[in-house]
């Protein structure tokens, strides 16, 4: 009998080997470099606890049962067709769920309020660094407004001060993530959503669209630097007086479906012709006017024209 | 249009399916000439309006359409095995992905459940029939013709890519053009109705044609799951119809719903799609539940741990299930509040649901617990299944969520409980019934080595996407770098879903040596265990009535009273009287044809060809309301032989 | 398929077979379904209530007095066709014609009247294309013009069969069921008369 029931004990071996191994720090999400994310990964570390002890509670007690009063076994005496239920069990295990989603409950909606503030807590915080991001398919494009510099799928943060994204996008609904620094929101034309994030710690750190939105979608991705603040303020300084102006014509370009092959500086903003929270049709007049007609995929037109200029990864 | 649009050219795996298709179409059409089973398959099987032959026809479709889903399923995993793989191109695994999804939930998942509530619900509260027989075989073949319709877009004009979920605006004119994102929404909307269908009929089956003396706390747990199942499709179902219908307009006729352009709201269809969607998971799931707790007690030969709680555990799952779509987008930055009463009210689910898993732990407690396949297929469930819960009850924290959201760890959650709860229910429930079927039992020694390959594979398959997602893996993507880490992963997970694959061609075959080799049964319970009004009856139960004699019942599990009581249920000859039963009707498939031709023509925005499917559906309606159905009477001396009762 | 017949003459007609009985039954959960299609189609309009874009706004187009009328059109229909069923109860086939046939003439008139109501706003410039409000206005008052006229229809082939097949359990339960979702459309029309018309009059 215990042959038949291995199986299930190698599984559940398995399966806390696998968590267990979950919670090393090789896992993104597990190797925060910022508050949010680091907030994120604690709450997420008591849950995996609070649920592997259910998992264990659960599987001890179905293989207990499974050994103990398997059709096979020498004494039958303690076979009881007619037992139908428990108040007390019964009572039990509807008990102690509810205590446990209380224990999940209280961080999590703690967790929930915190994400929405600024990340810096103190009594005499630090304002908070404003970017707007701007998905189009298939690429992010960042304003500094107070800056008045903008750059296309790439951004410089400084550490340690907060940086709220003002999230929109010009077209197809986007998911701004960078993991390393915090959990994502959606970008969603004719709308602004808002994310606060920071880093604590120096490098550069992946960030993508993680909401499907057709062909390009793999590699709608860009890099957040994190710069010390004298370092910062050198880059604008320096990109404010050395980048090109952002013209129209070219930020129209820009609406077209597709990747940019390398990342871009300008030292002027879009926003102060267009917000796409307040403009959601402008990227689809755009393609308009530019004589962009959306084509089947599988139609003839499609097949040698309007596939994105590149699969590569745009880096910087 | 041109035909080199009309036909889906250009890509050596559309070739290959082309061929298969016309192949295996003149294959069928030879074997149906050659052996003059044409009218055979009209008169048996397109015109019937029997349960039980309807419940086989959808349990075979599910099937068909569970090797197509799989195919796609394996397909994704290849491309995803190795780092910067070419095996597909960005597009084609879109369309591979939004298909299986869509396939797997719609087609597979949801019609494999309703066609096992076809064949054992009527029989287990002791039903001749369904209520509306006629709009059963509406039922089936407007979901089989919607199926269809979807499944050509493959080869005809290229199949939608926007997702199962098919967002807004992605799935707009503007960035889905062709006839792909039509495919999607004629064919949903096609088969949707076939589904509310079903849901007015058992609703109306289930509390107006019970045996004499069920109660409804009497009734089975499976006949409870489907009742509640039903009360769900009734008021979610026109949810999707809606969402579809709104989504059709803004693509063919120019409004502004969900579009960018006239100030249309993008967010709208995610919370239609997700206000059906969700309570859709419920439906896929009750059922099972409905079924593990029927194989689950009958195995470990004892009643049902805690009956009472387990129905109301499911009336609250179901009522909760309109209450939660918001935790599908918690990341949509609907603020605090709103983010956190979805959190709350999502956990609050994992409460019912805990307390079915403990009453399925109690209801072996003392029992004689025998592993059969059916049973093994549960307990495998009840491991699985509790996975899927506790990472549901993690992606329900909001906080949290923003990190799982649209990664590996949530396609990983889903998996485990539409696998591990749906499939696993569809395998448990076709072995535990395919007797009632079919007259014989599936062979269990082969039986087993598909339970645990599968199981096996599966979690090869799917627990390291948990580890992915927490490894940051977007869904939906369709390569990865060498530099993501995330190769070694991915390459054991396509291991897992080529071994799922693998028991999935055992189990094909599994069907075939048991028509070959397995004995006839012909005694009403050929488990020895049956517990519920189904096994009252003959394997393989009488054509057209079921019961010769309906039994009268007087609590819970009657055939374990008969058995225990030595009550014989053979009916006896006095008790005979000719059985009305309803005509056969060709009308449903016509109507469904006429379905096809409408859906066909919209989809491509050919409109004449639209307006006469839809007027030949309603010339198809027509005929039926003036049809006086008198339906026939079983005569006694087919009842005698069928029962085979000697004077 | 049982086939208890009751013969209590206190029961109407309708009531007297199993099988109407389960029709009757199964209509009401089709009701049920239908509650919730309308539902979405009110919650899709209350969520685009304010997104007119360029378009025209409801208050500029809206005329009190059309509406009115066809209010008046569908209840009035409404009371006739409960006294169609008053008839079937009494087994009276001519006042079961007269009534209904008053019924449908009314629910004609109301068709009339918002097919022109709704000829006058696309010549004003607001079509279903327009924008997300007037999408969501014409697919709305639209669907229950669509159920209108399908009722209409639907009436008389039901009233074609009764002539043809006298009153019995199957033909009056038809006229039951039919005069059930007459009523049920009478009601839909309320709440958009409410939501759409005198909200988008008075609360914009």
């Amino acid at each position: 009998m215990f042959k038949r029931l291995r199986p299930f004990l190698a599984l559940g071996l398995v399966l806390s080997v696998f968590f267990l191994g979950g919670c090393s720090n090789s896992y993104v999400i597990f190797d925060p470099k910022g508050p949010v994310a680091a907030q994120q990964k604690d709450l997420i570390l008591y849950s995996i606890g609070l649920m592997a002890i259910i998992l264990v509670v659960v599987y001890v007690l179905f293989t207990v049962i499974l050994v103990k009063y398997r059709e096979n076994r020498k004494d039958l005496s303690n076979y009881d067709p007619h037992n139908h239920g428990s108040k007390k069990l019964e009572t039990i295990w509807t008990i102690i769920p509810i205590i446990i989603i209380i224990a999940l409950a209280i961080p999590t909606v703690k967790v929930i309020y915190d994400l929405e503030k600024s990340t810096d807590t103190s009594s005499k915080p630090k304002a908070p660094l404003v970017i707007n991001a701007t998905a189009v398919d298939w690429k992010w494009i960042f304003s500094y407004p107070k800056q008045g510099i903008e750059t296309v799928n790439y951004i410089n943060i400084p550490k340690d001060r907060p940086v709220l994204f003002k999230l929109t996008s010009a077209d197809s609904m986007s998911s701004f993530w960078v993991p390393q620094l915090g959990g994502q929101k959606y970008a969603m034309s004719g709308m602004e959503t808002e994310l606060y994030l920071q880093a604590d710690e120096l490098g550069t750190f992946e960030g993508r669209n993680s909401n499907f939105n057709g062909e390009g979608f793999t590699h709608q991705t860009f890099n957040v630097h994190s710069v010390s603040q004298a370092d910062f303020d050198k880059w604008t300084a320096d990109m404010k007086s050395k980048s090109p102006k952002l013209t129209k014509e070219q930020y129209d370009k820009l609406m077209l479906q597709g990747h940019v092959k390398k990342t871009m500086t300008f030292s002027s903003t879009h926003l102060k012709w267009v917000n796409h929270a307040h403009e959601a049709d402008y990227a689809v007049k755009t393609r308009e006017r530019l004589g962009v007609v959306p084509q089947n995929p599988h139609g003839s037109k499609a097949k040698d024209a309007n596939k994105p200029e590149s699969d590569s990864k745009g880096d910087s | 249009m041109k035909w080199d649009e009309f036909f889906v050219t250009g890509d050596p795996l559309i070739y290959g399916a082309d061929v298969s298709i016309a192949l295996t179409t003149v294959g069928i059409l030879f074997y149906l000439t050659y052996f003059k089973k044409w009218k055979w398959l009209w008169t048996e099987w397109i015109t019937t309006v029997d349960h039980k032959k309807l419940g086989i026809m959808y349990i075979a479709a599910a099937v068909l359409m569970m090797f197509r889903g799989g195919v796609d399923a394996l397909l994704m995993r290849v491309q995803l095995a190795t780092p910067d793989a070419k095996f597909l191109d960005s597009q084609h695994y879109n369309e591979i992905f939004t298909t299986h999804g869509t396939i797997m939930i719609i087609f597979m998942a949801m019609p494999f459940l309703i066609g096992l509530i076809n064949v054992v619900i009527p029989l287990q509260i002791g039903a001749r029939d369904v209520a509306f027989p006629y709009l059963n075989a509406v039922s089936f073949w407007t979901f089989f013709i919607g199926a269809m319709l979807f499944n050509i877009s493959f080869v005809i004009g290229g199949s939608p890519s926007a997702g199962w979920t098919s967002y807004m605006p992605l799935a707009g004119n503007e960035l889905s053009p062709g006839p792909g994102q039509n495919y999607y929404l004629l064919g949903l909307q096609i088969a949707g109705i076939g589904t509310l269908l079903t849901g007015i009929n058992f609703l109306v089956t289930i509390l107006k044609m019970r045996a004499p003396g069920m109660t409804l706390f009497r009734m089975p747990m499976f006949t409870w799951s489907a009742l509640v199942t039903m009360v769900i499709i009734v008021f979610a179902f026109p949810i999707l119809t809606i969402a579809l219908a709104l989504m059709t307009f803004d693509r063919l006729f120019g409004a502004h719903f969900f579009t960018l352009q006239g100030a249309g709201m993008d967010m709208l269809w995610a919370n239609l799609f997700w206000l059906w969607g969700h309570p859709e998971v419920y439906i896929v799931i009750l059922p099972a539940f409905g079924m593990f707790s029927e194989i689950i007690s009958a195995f470990s030969r004892k009643t049902l741990f805690g009956y009472k709680a387990m129905v109301w555990a499911m009336v609250i799952i179901a009522a909760y299930s309109f209450m939660v779509w918001v935790h599908h987008f918690f990341t949509m930055g609907s603020g605090a509040l709103v983010n956190s009463v979805f959190s709350i009210t999502t956990m609050i689910i994992g409460i019912p649901t805990g307390i079915k898993i403990f009453n399925w732990l109690f209801t072996m407690y003392k029992g004689r617990i025998s592993f059969t396949t059916p049973m093994l297929w549960s307990l495998g469930f009840i491991i699985n299944f509790v996975i899927g819960g506790v990472t549901g009850v993690m992606l329900a924290m909001a906080a949290a969520d923003y990190q799982y959201h649209n990664t590996y760890f949530l396609i990983a959650h889903f998996h485990y409980v539409l696998i591990g709860g749906t499939v696993y229910a569809c395998f448990a429930g076709l072995i535990y019934w395919y007797p009632k079927m079919f007259g014989h039992r599936l062979n269990e020694r082969i039986g087993k080595w598909v339970f645990w390959l599968f199981n096996i594979g599966f979690n090869v398959c799917f627990f390291p996407q948990f580890l992915l997602g927490f490894d940051g893996m977007p869904r939906r993507v369709y390569t990865y770098s060498a530099a993501s880490g995330w190769g070694p992963l991915n390459m054991v997970s396509t291991i897992g879903g080529f071994v799922m694959g693998l028991a999935f061609l055992l189990f094909v075959y599994c069907l075939y040596y048991s028509f070959r080799y397995a004995k006839r049964e012909v005694a009403g319970d050929p488990w020895g265990v049956g517990r519920t009004l189904e096994w009252a009856t003959t394997s393989t139960v009488p054509p057209h009535y079921n019961f010769a004699v309906i039994p009268t019942v007087t609590g819970l599990d009657p055939v374990e009273t008969f058995r225990n009581q030595k009550i014989d249920t053979k009916p006896k000859l006095a008790d005979l009287k000719p059985i009305h039963m309803p005509d056969y009707s060709g009308v449903p498939f016509v109507m469904a044809v006429f379905f096809f031709i409408a859906g066909f023509g919209l989809v491509f925005e050919w409109y004449w060809m639209g307006i006469v499917g839809l007027i030949g559906v309603f010339i198809t309606m027509i005929i039926r309301s003036f049809d006086r159905n008198e339906g026939f009477y079983v005569g006694l001396e087919e009842i005698k032989e069928t029962e085979r009762i000697n004077e | 398929m049982a086939h208890e017949e009751v013969h209590d003459h206190d029961t109407p007609l309708e009531y007297r077979t199993e099988t109407t009985r389960l029709n009757i039954l199964g209509f009401w959960i089709f009701l049920g379904a239908e509650i919730a299609l309308f539902s979405t189609l009110f919650a899709t309009y209350m969520a685009l209530m304010y997104r007119t874009g360029s378009g025209p706004s409801p208050t500029e187009l809206f005329e009190l007095k059309g509406v009115l009328i066809e209010t008046f059109l569908l209840l009035t229909s409404s009371f006739t066709c409960g006294i169609a069923i008053h008839e079937s109860r009494r087994q009276n086939r001519k006042g079961i014609f007269i009534w209904m046939i008053i019924t449908l003439l009314l629910g004609a008139g109301f068709l009339v009247f918002e097919i022109k109501e709704f000829i006058e706003y696309v010549h004003e410039g607001a079509t279903i294309g327009t924008s997300a409000y007037w999408s969501a206005f014409f697919t709305i008052v639209g669907t229950h013009g669509l159920h209108v006229t399908i009722g209409i229809f639907w009436i008389i082939l039901i009233l074609i069969q009764v002539a043809r097949r006298g009153l019995t359990p199957q033909t009056s339960s038809k006229v039951f069921i039919s005069s059930l979702y007459w009523h049920f459309l009478d009601v839909v029309w309320i709440f958009i008369l409410t939501a759409v018309y005198l909200t988008g009059m008075v609360l914009r």
